[in-house]
């Protein structure tokens, strides 16, 4: 956390012209893995994440299965090219940690009692990383899972809110993360209303904490946005090529 | 790869059942009100080949920290601070339900929650830890092992590294023709705070803090926040596969910033620092 330069100008622009409440440009492609049964291409700024989902399908090894409901296997990986240094392919400690939140960051919204003794795979492969590829990754994967036709209570919608120059700022990148002051990824269902995912690096005040959560929800329901209408794209794309 | 868990400490429906009435009654199983912290026990010094030492009991669950200090290379990008490095541990005598082997991803999080406090609120400066410039520094090791599980590892954890860390003496290196040399004398830790951990949870509709083992097995979801001296949040952790409200975490926030605040108190005094 140094903070040896000015990561906002006079303007009020960030170090990739954005505004404070800006998102990235982001783009979701569903179905682009064609043997999955359901999955997604996220761009989120330089950001390009693959999320793809197998099952409900037979648990292995048996033991594993659960009488009452699904297990959702989850794995998020970082390719070696992915980052400015090469990063070694066997998970490390982030990504086993990451694997785990974001698995339960999707639970809630999937109604897993529908497929006893099933299980649902969900893998996560970051190609490119540019700050904030865990909420890439469960925008992702969420879109991914509602390909999948998996039953679901909601879409799950993940964006990073912090404190930039002291600056209560959405959808950190991966320098603002950096040399920023805090950094907050948060996984909201913005139907149901609840958080799925809450993290905090760095120091917010009581004020700038509420800010920031507050900041961070209204970054996921943006993200919903662009989600809902990539799906929409997908299922309904021809018959509104049709009407027009 | 993460997988959904089947819970190892099974709890019967009917205790279940009971425990639900109780909490919504305001009192706990154990006697203690929703917002209860069990007692907290520190003992310093427990373990005189390390720098620092503490074994904490948060109610029955005991954790012993230690504090090792070595010289080394800097991390990468972190040329002119000192390394600090935690680990934890949870060690197949503190539960029949614990088996040996590599670290699974409970215990992986649970070392890289209470890092992050100690390293997000900058409990020591480390630039403060730098022999040369980025090539030598001092890296400091906190290990932790779990000795006896009830519950909020968490908590007892992050305790156990910040007693051991805020009452450790670390050894004086020098740089002698181009080689580090051990001094014999020590020196205080570059402290600048005291991060405390407080852990909420959900079961059901109540919000209770500092659970039990017993409770853990009943809970929906989890969320720790880690204060700093000054009264700010400085990091935050959400577990298991429930939610929180918007609401919920702003009310777990401000609690967490109040009973932080008393039980920093209480591990001052019980650690003797001003």
């Amino acid at each position: 956390m140094v903070q040896s330069r000015s990561l906002i100008d006079e303007s009020g622009k960030r170090t990739d012209g954005r505004v404070i409440d800006e998102l990235r440009e982001v783009k979701i492609k569903v179905g682009i893995v064609k043997n999955a049964d359901g999955s997604a291409l996220i761009e989120f700024g330089k950001n390009k994440i693959i999320a793809a989902v197998y099952g409900p399908r037979e648990v292995h090894p048996k033991h594993m299965a659960l009488s009452d409901r699904c297990v959702v296997r989850c794995r998020y990986h970082m390719s070696p090219f992915s980052t400015d240094t090469r990063k070694s392919p066997a998970p490390s400690r982030r990504e086993t940690e990451i694997s785990k939140v974001i698995r339960e960051a999707l639970e809630p919204a999937l109604i897993l009692e529908d497929y006893p003794r099933a299980a649902i795979d969900v893998f996560i492969e970051v190609l490119q990383a540019d700050g904030g590829s865990r909420c890439a990754g469960i925008s992702a994967a969420s879109v991914a899972l509602a390909d999948a036709g998996i039953n679901m209570r909601d879409m799950v919608s993940a964006c990073a809110a912090g404190k930039v120059d002291d600056k209560i700022v959405i959808d950190i990148n991966d320098t603002e993360d950096k040399e920023g002051g805090a950094d907050m990824p948060v996984a909201y269902m913005p139907n149901l209303k609840k958080i799925s995912l809450l993290q905090l690096d760095g120091e917010l005040n009581p004020n700038e904490f509420n800010t920031c959560l507050d900041a961070a929800v209204r970054g996921c329901l943006k993200v919903y946005e662009i989600q809902r209408s990539s799906l929409i794209e997908k299922y309904f794309g021809d018959e509104k090529d049709m009407k027009e | 790869m993460s997988l959904s868990k089947k819970s190892t400490v099974i709890v019967e429906n009917l205790r279940k059942k009971q425990m639900r009435e109780s909490i919504s009654a305001g009192k706990r199983l154990d006697g203690r009100s929703l917002d209860e912290i069990r007692p907290i026990e520190i003992e310093l010094d427990v373990i005189k080949k390390a720098s620092g030492s503490a074994w904490v009991k948060l109610g029955n669950t005991e954790v012993v920290a230690g504090v090792k200090v070595e010289t080394g290379e800097p991390f990468e990008g972190l040329e002119n601070s000192g390394a600090l490095i935690i680990t934890a541990e949870v060690l197949p005598i503190a539960s029949p339900h614990v088996e040996p082997g590599p670290p699974d991803e409970e215990t992986i999080e649970l070392a890289r929650v209470v890092d992050r406090g100690v390293r997000e609120s900058e409990m020591l400066d480390l630039s403060k830890l730098v022999l040369v410039p980025g090539k030598i520094v001092y890296t400091i090791f906190v290990d932790c092992s779990v000795i006896n599980v009830d519950g909020n590892l968490l908590d007892a954890t992050s305790y156990a590294v910040v007693s051991a860390l805020a009452s450790c003496k670390l050894p004086v290196f020098e740089i002698k023709d181009d080689k580090v040399v051990e001094t014999g004398k020590t020196q205080e830790p570059p402290i600048t705070t005291l991060p405390i951990s407080i852990t909420t949870v959900r079961i059901g509709d109540y919000l209770i803090s500092d659970p039990s083992t017993e409770e853990e097995a009943c809970m929906d979801a989890r969320l720790t926040i880690t204060t700093n001296s000054k009264g700010s949040i400085v990091a935050m952790q959400k577990g298991l596969k429930g939610y929180f409200s918007i609401e919920d975490v702003k009310s777990i926030a401000d609690k967490a910033l109040v009973k932080g605040e008393e039980i920093r108190g209480k591990i001052k005094g019980l650690i003797n620092i001003g």
